[in-house]
């Protein structure tokens, strides 16, 4: 039970930090209407941003500069990169995007070079908050889970209740209009862009002492993020959240419950072959699901867009 | 195929299906192929051209999907792999004599098992284009992938699947143990695959894939089921990629899950967008430009991917129809016979450009190098200059030539502009001169 | 522009000394490992060691025969086994007949049995694997070939070395035991489940799994796995980032008994674990750096840092590689019959410079050698790891490891 707990918070951590990449990623997308393969990659901008900041003067105002950074670049890359491409369709923004997760990934490299840089977690941070039957919740993680917390309310908040949000949801459905009314809708593009790509910067910098800071966390997370968003339905913020909390917590539970494959096809009544090093199902077999546990994700991606195309809480079909 | 005027093909029909001017094209390349390893004997030389051709047959087959149908794929190497995993225990089969197959035949099985997981596949995800195909491919391939490190007896692992290939029967007195032999086997697949290619795409289902790309409502209308035309063309794609991928198991006898991972699918994306995707030449180009590149340039640079990784971004941002969409932007002007004009400002252009992109790379190996190196090794050599990278001078003096030379082809600009606008335009009282 | 010219002399100068030195024809030895990619970081030290070995253990003593010396050319593999086949043609092509490779054991069993089949193809033209590092057991036991030769300790004999030592730890009763889910990190669970059988049958092994290679972000539900076990000690073959991700979940989820490990230090591992680090994590190796074995050690670790500040020796066995590789070519009296430069290494007994004896085996072509159980410490640190001031300094030493134990080759020779 205890464990059963940890993991609970555990799987909501994982869940909300994903979360802060995908709302980004899923406004960006119903702005636009362009799935942009490297948003991941401005998540790793940011923990590198992190990492350099914190080497002059500390975590703290890096926490603050790089997200800032890494908007500016994402709002550089809409005005200057995006726009130009959008004009060719679909498509090629799509290889933009993804030719930009590589070039990324490379620029990364060319400064900071391959091996993984020693970010850490500030100091004042660095105990146990508490711990559960001998299991030590770091208070970092309680950190995180207050600043994805802060940011979904902010960004709700901003959506709903003022003017420029306003804005921003009619923009999403009816740009054209808007644009009519006076409003600068490339420029609400553009800023969508920035805060969306920020928001990863704000996700890279606080996951980058936990998760690692290294050149290929961008690859790692970056399938991971589409496929929250397409489960969770591309373009709504709710289904993002729920999305990721599920991928959060299915991803945790998978990793700590050795549930073996032979003991459930024993218990449907085969009988284990003899001679393993011949079975051709062998590894059917020797199977837990820790092991199965990271491609989950994507089998439940193909399930939800094979019955339901439009994803868990999306409105539309894309 | 030659003079296919009076073949039994074409007999009743008023044209001949492959007349002898788009014929002459297969012909020459057919030639040059089988006549390249007389001038490159080596067997380095060998082993980067059937890579070269294997790349050209998966980039062909990628772009039956990419341009010919809109389709993009962020897991066609899926295809491939599966194909040439299959091929590979076919192989290990006919080492122990559980199986009697020639060696040439075996592109065929690869093909036949690419196009069954296509079939399977794509039965389900062709069901829409554009994001949710991009993604469901994304979400296959990763799954595959993710499959191959797990289901060992299959995959075999890390380590992959390794064979022999000539274990086989000989043929005409041929084991394939050189890297001629198989070179012949693997261009004779190349131009048999190119040509099917080819012809698919000129079928009344070839053109259908296109209207259905170009848009899907009036390709519907038409009487035409877009999700077929789409499937089929898909499993056409699976089956070509399934021949590449026999022929990798064929040379390089060994399979690992790098022939299905993203890295692969995301490679034959570039290679196919650089070519460009709009001509049935352009994955050619795109294949070979690419495979050099990553020979020749890793020779010469660490930070070669950088290299390739900008000159992708720039060609989508700038020429999305890729290397043969800019030569094909020259075709009016050749038609027009206005290319002449365009010769001065080229030559004028060429200096300022070369010494633009050769400083920009120094600054960037200077500043890599300056990173990077340890202490005592501030000397690098650039250009066959030896200097201290470490040092201010270098650095200011590549910056000063790419400065200048930037400014030297912002003034040149306009004039190739005008150039260009002339070259592309008839003026009353010219002719078009075909 | 006077610097130029100066640049430009220089240039001419050390061009024609090369010339010069290089009068007799030298000695190529291809370096195919990864130079770019994820894994560029160990391989580019690997290379630097090479360097700095071929130089100043042969080539500085006059080289070999009468007077060839060495020369390192480096290839870049990506860490592909395709791309090694392709850059092992280009080495064969270019008249190069020695191989030296270890990163990953998958790129080691296609580079094996490509060699394998490239000498019976090219009797001519044969070449010599020198694998230093791809620690995969079967490449010495079912995939052995004559003209393999290993000179880094298996993962079995690691993990016995490892299991002798926890065997006289009264106080570890239960075992973890996780790592990646392909051939190597199978192989070291099954051999410490083996050994541990053997040696301490009161042990519980209290986990035995594996998690996806390379794609797990978040070690944290298996860190709490290991600490609810209530394991007094972890066993793990990670490395990499995956090595860094465990490692840490693991710490900072409340772990304080020992982790042992393969590989746990340099190429930023070291400088991120950090204090952290101090007192759990421990290392089985060969090749001991702290405290230094003799001065001829020590001088030889202070002249690679002082020519390479941000790299470590991190992998000491290359020096063994030369050495031996040297002896071989002059007691076969020829660097172009492999037959007999391989003969020449099979069997031959060599004085490391790091304090043991190295004897590779003819039955299987495994190096034998003294094995240490190394700790991650701030304390008695000479040659620290990522100028961190954290290194790895020998706790315990298995002498000569598994000089006897069984290998099923059958090793063919040419005739």
């Amino acid at each position: 039970m205890s464990l059963f707990i940890v993991n609970i918070l555990d799987g909501l951590v994982t869940g909300l930090l994903l979360f802060m990449l995908c709302s980004g990623l899923t406004l960006i997308f119903s702005m636009m209407g362009v799935l942009n393969f490297a948003h991941a990659s401005f998540y790793m901008l940011g923990a590198y941003f992190g990492y350099q900041i914190s080497t002059y003067v500390g975590f703290w105002p890096g926490l603050i500069l790089a997200p800032i950074i890494v908007g500016v670049l994402g709002a550089l890359v809409e005005r200057y990169g995006l726009r130009r491409v959008h004009q060719y369709g679909h498509v090629p923004e799509l290889i933009f995007t993804f030719g930009l997760a590589l070039l990324i990934e490379e620029v990364v490299q060319f400064f900071w070079g391959k091996s993984q840089m020693a970010f850490e977690e500030p100091e004042i941070l660095n105990f146990a908050a508490f711990s559960i039957a001998g299991n030590a919740f770091p208070a970092y993680k309680v950190f995180m889970i207050f600043v994805a917390m802060g940011i979904f309310m902010v960004l709700l908040y901003i959506l709903t209740k003022t003017r420029i949000g306003m804005i921003i949801q009619a923009a999403l459905s009816y740009p054209n209009t808007v644009q009519n009314l006076g409003h600068n809708v490339p420029l609400v593009f553009m800023g969508v862009f920035g805060v969306g790509t920020a928001m990863a910067g704000v996700a890279g910098v606080i996951a980058g002492p936990v998760l690692g800071t290294f050149p290929g966390m961008a690859v790692l997370l970056g399938s991971i993020v589409f496929v929250t968003i397409v489960i969770g339905g591309l373009g709504s913020l709710w289904g993002a959240l729920v999305a990721s909390l599920l991928i959060g917590w299915l991803q945790t539970f998978a990793a700590s419950y050795n549930v073996r494959m032979a003991d459930i096809l024993e218990g449907i009544g085969l009988t284990r072959p003899v001679d393993m090093a011949e079975s051709a199902l062998r590894d059917l077999w020797s199977l837990t699901l820790p092991q199965i546990g990271p491609i989950l994700p994507y089998l439940l991606m193909v399930l939800v867009l094979a019955i339901r195309p439009q994803g868990l809480l999306g409105k539309r079909e894309t | 195929m030659s003079t296919a005027t009076d073949s039994p093909l074409t007999a009743g029909t008023r044209a001949p299906l492959i007349p002898l001017a788009s014929a002459m094209p297969w012909i020459i390349a057919s030639v040059f192929l089988l006549a390249l390893p007389v001038f490159f004997p080596s067997g380095s030389a060998l082993t980067i051209m059937n890579q070269m051709a294997i790349t050209i047959i998966f980039a062909l087959a990628y772009n039956m999907l990419l341009g010919q149908g809109g389709m993009l794929s962020f897991g066609h190497a899926v295809y491939m792999g599966l194909g040439g995993f299959f091929c590979m225990h076919l192989l290990n089969r006919v080492e122990y004599n559980e199986l009697y197959l020639p060696l040439p035949l075996l592109p065929i099985f690869g093909g036949l098992f690419g196009l069954f997981f296509a079939i399977i596949i794509g039965s389900f995800s062709t069901r829409r284009a554009g994001t949710v195909f991009a993604m469901i491919s994304l979400g296959v391939g990763e799954l595959i992938a993710a499959c191959s490190i797990i289901i060992v007896a299959f995959f075999g692992g890390e380590e992959g699947v390794s064979g022999d290939r000539t274990m086989g029967p000989e043929v005409f007195g041929f084991d394939f143990a050189s890297q001629q032999e198989v070179y012949y086997l693997t261009v004779i697949w190349l131009v048999i695959s190119a040509l099917a290619m080819f012809l698919f795409s000129r079928t009344p289902i070839g053109r259908i894939t296109n209207a259905v790309r170009d848009n899907e409502e009036r390709a519907e209308f038409l009487g035409y089921s877009q999700r077929n035309v789409r499937w089929i063309s898909f499993c056409a794609s699976g089956f070509f990629a399934g021949i590449a991928g026999a022929l990798f198991a064929i040379n390089f006898e060994i399979l690992t899950e790098e022939n299905l991972n993203l890295a692969t699918s995301g490679s034959i994306l570039l290679i196919t967008f650089l070519g460009g995707v709009g001509f049935f030449i352009g994955p050619v180009i795109g294949a070979i430009v690419f495979t050099l590149l990553q020979t020749v340039l890793s020779l010469y640079t660490e930070i070669w991917q950088l290299y390739v990784g900008i000159l992708f971004v720039l060609m989508v941002m700038f020429f999305p129809g890729g290397l043969t969409g800019l030569i094909a932007m020259h075709l009016v002007p050749w038609r027009l016979g206005k290319i002449g004009l365009l010769l001065k400002p080229y030559g004028q252009m060429l200096l300022p450009a070369l010494a633009f992109v050769f400083s920009a790379a120094a600054v960037m190996e200077i500043l890599f190098h300056a990173r990077h190196a340890g202490t005592g090794e501030e000397e690098m050599s650039l250009y066959g200059m030896t200097f201290n990278s470490h040092s201010l001078t270098p650095m200011i003096i590549a910056l000063a030539v790419a400065f200048a030379s930037l400014m030297v082809i912002k003034r040149l600009a306009p004039s190739l502009k005008d150039a260009w606008d002339e070259a592309n335009h008839m003026r009353a009282g010219e002719r078009d001169e075909p | 522009m006077n610097r130029f010219t100066k640049a430009l002399i220089g240039a001419a100068i050390a061009g024609l000394s090369a010339t010069a030195a290089f009068a007799a024809d030298p000695i190529k030895i291809a370096f195919i490992d990864p130079l770019s990619g994820p894994f560029a970081a160990t391989g580019q030290q690997g290379l630097a060691q090479y360097k700095f070995a071929a130089e100043t253990l042969v080539n500085e003593q006059g080289g070999v025969l009468d007077g060839q010396k060495f020369e390192i050319v480096a290839f870049d593999n990506k860490i592909s086994p395709k791309e090694s086949l392709i850059q092992l043609q280009v080495a064969i092509d270019q008249g190069i007949r020695y191989i030296v490779q270890g990163n990953s054991s998958g790129v080691a069993n296609a580079l094996t049995d490509a060699i394998k089949k490239h000498n019976r193809r090219n009797p001519d033209k044969r070449v010599i694997f020198l694998n230093y590092s791809a620690v995969d057991p079967a490449l010495t036991n079912e995939k052995c070939n004559f003209w393999h030769f290993r000179f880094d300790a298996n993962a079995d004999i690691k993990m016995d070395a490892l299991t002798d030592i926890i065997a006289k730890n009264e106080a570890i009763k239960k075992v973890y035991l996780i790592g990646q889910d392909y051939s190597f990190g199978k192989a070291v669970a099954s051999a410490a489940v083996r050994f541990l059988g053997e040696k301490r049958p009161d042990i519980e092994i209290v986990g035995n799994e594996l998690h996806p290679i390379g794609k797990v972000k978040d070690f944290t539900p298996y860190a709490r796995k290991i600490v609810s076990s209530g394991a007094d000690a972890m066993i793990t073959g990670n490395w990499g980032s995956d090595m860094v991700g465990l490692g840490k979940s693991v710490i900072s989820a409340g772990f304080k008994n020992p982790i042992f490990t393969y590989y746990a230090a340099t190429d930023g591992i070291t400088k991120t674990f950090g204090a952290d680090g101090e007192g759990v994590l421990k290392l089985v190796g060969e090749g001991q750096l702290n405290p230094p074995v003799s001065d001829r050690a020590d001088a030889y670790t202070k002249a690679f840092k002082a020519k390479n500040p941000d790299l470590d020796i991190g992998q000491p066995r290359i020096t063994n590689v030369i050495e031996m590789l040297a002896r071989a070519i002059n007691d076969a009296g020829s660097a172009t019959d492999m037959v007999k430069v391989g003969m020449a290494l099979e069997g031959m007994e060599h004085d490391s410079i790091w304090g043991t004896k190295v004897k590779m085996r003819e039955s299987d072509h495994q190096a034998i050698q003294n094995v240490h159980i190394l700790a991650h410490t701030k304390d008695g640190i000479t040659h620290d790891f990522d100028n961190s001031g954290f290194g790895l300094k020998a706790e315990s030493t298995v002498e000569m490891a598994s000089a006897d134990a069984p290998t099923t080759c059958k090793m063919k020779r040419p005739e």
